[in-house]
């Protein structure tokens, strides 16, 4: 990688494997949960990307990896040019990052007033006098529009509606200036009128500290509004990451076309037509599919081919990057070999 | 008395009693629907919309205060039969449901063929559990679901499967109407478009009718003839489905529908400042004014439901 490039890194995800071992009474070893499979990724400085995918296809596993809570098998993480490994590094990486959870009830504590939530991480990050503390808290406060701010310091989280909440949530991630959110579904328990909302607060504080965003999302038609770029995972790997407009207007991988020719937009016509949706369910972890993982459910699956390699990325337009044989330039050649064969 | 069409509602009211004074869930809903079509019933939580799927099928927590109201089925007066014969006579024989997070709602310790052929049994409908068992294979057909899954239990099933196993239980009976609440809104995107295509062909073959209680518009799009938008307990907007969607009315329904975001078109997203009232203490007037931005002096008292564009309703003063 050259240098200029290596500059707009924030994070580099290599290689990143995290595998769960199943055991049986304890301590018979059967197998591993492959939840993330050989994950690699580039995020610059103040974007925002978008990991889409069904429940199941490893994306939380993704994010939780990333923020360290979960420690990878394999693989690394590099974090502003540093690779974070070990205790000393940990901890320097997760007061750089922050986490917006899906619940936000769930993710309040609920015997703790707003002023206490929001010290918490300032006290345990050393930040003094209480002054300092104080000041900090009212700007984070302010700035995601929990206003006037001396009304909310004492509220406990159920005094708060559940936009609220979660704004609580946002403000909590941000209070030691991070340079990554993480947000996990972070509006999927809320809804439609207050969603947009939430959203419309991320973005504005992305741009405003050229926050890098990572917005783990199943629900793609938000995407566009709030990001760059998408990544597309199945079965616990990225099988196509693009810009998000050349992912809305062409999809390449036959999953990402599925996943989006099943998605409605409102329109009464819908009411008239039968969607096309691949049968089948998205594959067991313990034992995923050889070669491609969508193979067995794939439109366009070619025998001799898919079901024999893990298809590395192909580029097939300038950006966007797909794990698919269909657009292996040397498609034609392996076909007939296959056929041979 | 309008008790032409298959279900008709008029002026239905569901209280419940709390320490803090009485919750007003469903507060004076109309709605009627023709045979052989599908109301969404669409609306944010908190409005009342499970609550009214509730009140039509008299399924009731014991803390009711107020239960009032004319629902008639089929030009039949339900509100005039005593519990037991609506138990006998409607619930499962002429109205079904499907619960929210259907599929959880099945019975962990019991095969999944014999929780369908259940209802077939205790209504009299089949003479033995053999037969009965034969009309829940028919409709797994229907939905989808393989006829080798009846010997299974629901741990075995994803989430799919089952919430089709859920469907199945509501289609044995052959009713006439089919309450879904919720259907999808746990599901995956795929799985989603799966069940809405099973919920279309029998809507299509069967010429079956639905109430589609949702939060999702988007969704709600894939089965809706005629649309009702629910706001603190009361609905504000009936339309057909085709009028709704291109042109909502009501200025809570405009917002709304402008805050979905879409996939295939670029728009500019809107959400709804403020949250909704609380229903134990609803606000006098209209209870969307707080947080309307065309709100005028007139919305102090509370709007009648205004017929616009010939069989449109709204209850908004704007349309007055």
């Amino acid at each position: 990688m050259n240098a200029t490039m290596a500059d707009g890194v924030l994070l580099s995800v290599r290689g990143l494997h995290t595998w769960f071992e199943l055991r049986r009474w304890g301590f018979i070893r059967v197998g591993h949960v492959r939840a993330l499979d050989d994950v690699s990724f580039e995020l610059r400085r103040g974007e925002a990307v978008a990991v889409v995918g069904e429940s199941g296809s490893g994306k939380s596993t993704l994010a939780k990896t990333i923020l360290g809570l979960h420690l990878p098998t394999k693989g690394e993480i590099v974090f502003d040019g540093r690779v974070v490994h070990g205790q000393e590094d940990l901890r320097w990486y997760r007061s750089r990052v922050g986490y917006v959870q899906q619940d936000p009830y769930g993710a309040l504590p609920p015997f703790m007033p707003v002023q206490r939530i929001l010290e918490e991480p300032l006290l345990v990050n050393g930040v003094a006098p209480k002054e300092r503390r104080l000041s900090r808290i009212s700007k984070v406060l302010d700035e995601v529009k929990l206003t006037p701010v001396e009304d909310f310091l004492p509220r406990f989280p159920h005094m708060l509606s559940g936009g609220q909440q979660q704004r609580l949530v946002v403000a909590r991630a941000m209070i030691l200036e991070p340079q990554l959110i993480v947000a996990d579904e972070p509006v999927s328990m809320l809804d439609a009128s207050v969603r947009v909302e939430i959203l419309q607060l991320l973005r504005g504080l992305q741009a405003r500290h050229n926050l890098s965003v990572i917005y783990i999302t199943h629900d793609l038609s938000t995407v566009r509004y709030f990001c760059e770029r998408v990544f597309v995972m199945y079965a616990g790997k990225i099988i196509e990451q693009a810009p998000v407009r050349q992912l809305v207007e062409t999809p390449r991988h036959p999953y990402t076309q599925a996943l989006l020719a099943a998605i409605p937009d409102p329109d009464p016509t819908n009411a008239a037509r039968i969607r096309a949706v691949p049968a089948g369910e998205p594959p067991s972890l313990l034992h995923p599919p050889s070669g491609c993982r969508f193979h067995p459910r794939c439109p366009s699956y070619m025998k001799g081919i898919c079901e024999v390699e893990v298809p590395p990325d192909f580029e097939p337009s300038a950006g966007q990057l797909v794990a698919c044989y269909l657009y292996d330039p040397s498609i034609e050649q392996l076909r007939s070999e296959a056929s041979r064969a | 008395m309008t008790s032409n069409g298959l279900l008709s509602v008029k002026d239905l009211r569901l209280y419940f009693r709390t320490l803090k004074g009485p919750v007003q869930a469903v507060d004076g809903v109309d709605l009627t629907l023709r045979g052989g079509r599908t109301v969404v019933v669409v609306g944010e939580s908190g409005c009342g919309k499970t609550s009214l799927g509730r009140a039509i099928l008299r399924l009731l927590p014991r803390n009711v205060q107020k239960y009032t109201g004319q629902i008639w089925l089929n030009g039949l007066d339900m509100m005039s039969l005593s519990d037991e014969q609506f138990r006998k006579e409607i619930r499962w024989v002429r109205l079904a449901m499907v619960p929210q997070a259907a599929m959880n709602s099945l019975n962990p310790v019991v095969r999944v063929g014999d929780q369908v052929a259940e209802p077939l049994l205790i209504h009299g409908r089949a003479s033995s559990l053999e037969e009965a068992q034969k009309s829940a294979a028919e409709v797994f057909n229907q939905v989808g679901v393989p006829i080798d899954f009846l010997d299974r239990y629901p741990f075995e099933l994803s989430g799919g499967m089952r919430q089709r196993v859920a469907l199945a239980m509501a289609l044995v009976t052959q009713p006439d109407l089919i309450i879904l609440d919720e259907p999808t809104s746990a599901l995956d995107v795929l799985t989603q478009a799966n069940i809405m295509n099973v919920l279309k062909t029998i809507k299509k073959e069967l010429g079956m009718s639905f109430i589609l209680i949702t939060h999702d518009i988007a969704t709600s799009s894939e089965l809706a003839d005629d649309a009702a938008v629910m706001y603190a307990g009361q609905v504000v907007e009936t339309s057909r489905a085709d009028q709704f969607f291109r042109e909502p009315l009501h200025p809570y329904s405009r917002l709304l529908m402008a805050s979905v975001p879409t996939l295939h078109e670029d728009k500019a997203l809107g959400f709804i400042p403020g949250h909704p009232p609380s229903l134990i203490n609803p606000p006098k007037g209209c209870r969307f004014a707080d947080r309307c931005p065309s709100r005028f002096d007139k919305c102090s008292e509370e709007p009648p439901l205004f017929t616009v564009e010939g069989d449109r309703l709204v209850k908004c003063w704007l349309y007055a």
